[in-house]
């Protein structure tokens, strides 16, 4: 288990702040939510954790050690991350075997064969799965392999960018319910980018809203189901989760 | 009751698919505000597009599909030209997607009524004006002049929603209006829409996946699995729904303040594709 420590993470281009000093950490084990609306910054973050993207200031400690100064190797085998369209984050002509492989074979890993299965029977999928296309999946199939791809190298670190809001309720139920198992199982740390409150409040212990590149609040579980003196205090978060009440409650 | 459409056993085939995408679809709606719920592929978008004759590469067949004194059915496309737009018009998912990207967006919103009515530019634009007015924009003159990429995903939806209620429609289909909005933004657009409707009088069928929003914005809802409307109850009644489907799906959603443990998943059952509506 690692936690993630983030100090004054800032993207600036020209004029525009993308990002405007966050700073939060993430304790070992935890699941962590990022909120807001569309634009806010939330997605970049992740790509800044896991140096999809490079061109930030800060500083991101995993695990007390510093992101950029870990070789490629081990940052991969410390962070892995979910995307949120299953249909455009897997290859159309790679069979899930292959999806699997690549990074086995990357890290030179021993016992591809096992790690393969272990990784399919974790996300529930039968092994007959592992030469199906994606065109032969369903939407929650392929999320599914989307996870056991991130689950092979083994890491610490699960980043979740939206990982069910391109599936329905019934099986973004499924998914959910897999990723607490994961967690509960397997100790992992999450940082989860959600724009629906309800999955943040059955995921996560605390969240971060987010505002034009601003963290403006952190809170616990707490300001979201009224618990006296966790509130949200800044407007725009009292605005957003008093918004998503309505919408979840209202009849 | 004052019907508006009334629908017998729809169907509707995409040419080459080998199951129809729709099976058997009846309903009837008056003025009131329908909502249609189901997954992904249950045949929801492709049930408001039937209702247009969107369809170019499917062939579609009912008992009866009549729109006021209309046989949607028997009307030849050059007719339909005439309905479609002005008195039934559909608002769509994206207005990303849908407003043209190289057009100011009131010159678009104009259109829609110079299409349909013969007038002058100057008076197409006042009356532009006045539906942009009307669904909460301020400072209507500059957003006249705007282009679709700068305006925000909740203006651009609610300039949509003005173009399509301009021409005073007797029926509205909105298929998934606000799937693309942020959560603050989508009850506005929704309040605006729910305004519009009832002042007018004008019927509406709201196509969604999400339960929420049908549940608050409908008078009755209709669920459809694998292309059949498996259950139709009043929007307020959903929690008392009894189709297994529909009970599942309530069941999967997670909830705000709701308890942690794992979600209910959806058992699937091949008879609920084929059983008939009770």
């Amino acid at each position: 288990m690692k936690d993630i420590v983030i100090r004054d993470l800032s993207i600036t281009l020209g004029e525009a702040r993308i990002l405007d000093a966050i700073s939060f950490s993430v304790q070992a084990g935890e699941c962590f939510g990022l909120v807001g609306e569309s634009g806010s910054g939330k997605s970049t973050i992740l790509r800044c954790l896991s140096l999809l993207m490079k061109q930030w200031q800060g500083e991101v400690r995993i695990g007390g050690q510093d992101v950029r100064a870990m070789p490629v190797v081990e940052r991969c085998r410390t962070m892995q991350m979910v995307f949120q369209d299953p249909y455009g984050s897997l290859h159309p002509r790679q069979s899930v075997r292959t999806v699997l492989a690549e990074p086995l074979r990357i890290h030179g890993l021993d016992d591809p064969r096992g790690r393969m299965d272990r990784a399919m029977t974790e996300v529930g999928l039968p092994l007959a799965f592992l030469d199906r296309y994606p065109h032969q999946l369903s939407g929650g199939q392929r999320q599914r392999v989307a996870i056991a791809r991130a689950l092979i190298l083994e890491p610490d670190v699960l980043l979740l960018d939206e990982p069910t809001s391109a599936l329905d309720v019934s099986v973004q139920a499924e998914i959910l319910n897999l990723l607490a198992d994961l967690r509960e199982r397997r100790g992992f740390t999450y940082v989860m980018v959600s724009h629906d409150l309800a999955v943040v409040d059955h995921m996560c212990d605390r969240f971060a809203v987010m505002q034009k590149g601003q963290l403006v609040e952190v809170l616990g579980r707490g300001a979201l189901t009224g618990v006296p003196g966790q509130g949200a205090r800044h407007p725009y978060a009292r605005e957003l989760i008093d918004a998503s009440i309505a919408y979840d409650r209202a009849m | 009751m004052d019907t508006i459409l009334d629908i017998q056993n729809l169907s509707v085939a995409y040419r080459g698919s080998p199951a129809p995408a729709v099976r058997g679809a009846s309903f009837t709606l008056g003025r009131e505000r329908l909502g249609i719920v189901g997954e992904s592929g249950s045949g929801k978008s492709t049930l408001g597009r039937a209702l247009l004759k969107l369809l170019p590469t499917a062939d579609i067949t009912a008992d009866r599909m009549q729109f006021r004194e209309v046989d949607l059915l028997a009307t030849p496309e050059k007719r339909m030209l005439g309905i479609r737009g002005k008195r039934i018009s559909m608002i769509l998912q994206d207005p990303k997607f849908s407003l043209n990207p190289i057009r100011r967006v009131g010159d678009q919103v104009a259109e829609a009524w110079r299409v349909h009515v013969k007038c002058s530019k100057a008076e197409a634009r006042e009356k532009a004006l006045a539906m942009l007015r009307s669904v909460a924009i301020r400072d209507v003159e500059r957003v006249y002049d705007l282009y679709p990429h700068q305006v925000s995903g909740g203006m651009g939806q609610r300039i949509m929603i003005a173009m399509m209620l301009l021409t005073e429609p007797e029926l509205v289909i909105a298929d998934e209006p606000t799937s693309a909005l942020d959560v603050t933004v989508r009850m506005q657009v929704l309040s605006i829409l729910d305004g519009l409707v009832r002042d007018r009088g004008i019927g509406l069928i709201v196509i969604s996946h999400d339960l929420n929003l049908v549940r608050n914005f409908c008078d009755r809802v209709l669920i459809m699995y694998a292309g059949r409307v498996v259950e139709s109850l009043k929007a307020s009644e959903l929690d008392k729904a009894q189709h297994p489907y529909t009970r599942g799906l309530l069941a999967a959603q997670p909830r705000i303040g709701g308890p942690r443990r794992p979600l209910p998943v959806l058992q699937r059952r091949p008879e609920w594709a084929e059983e008939v509506r009770a």
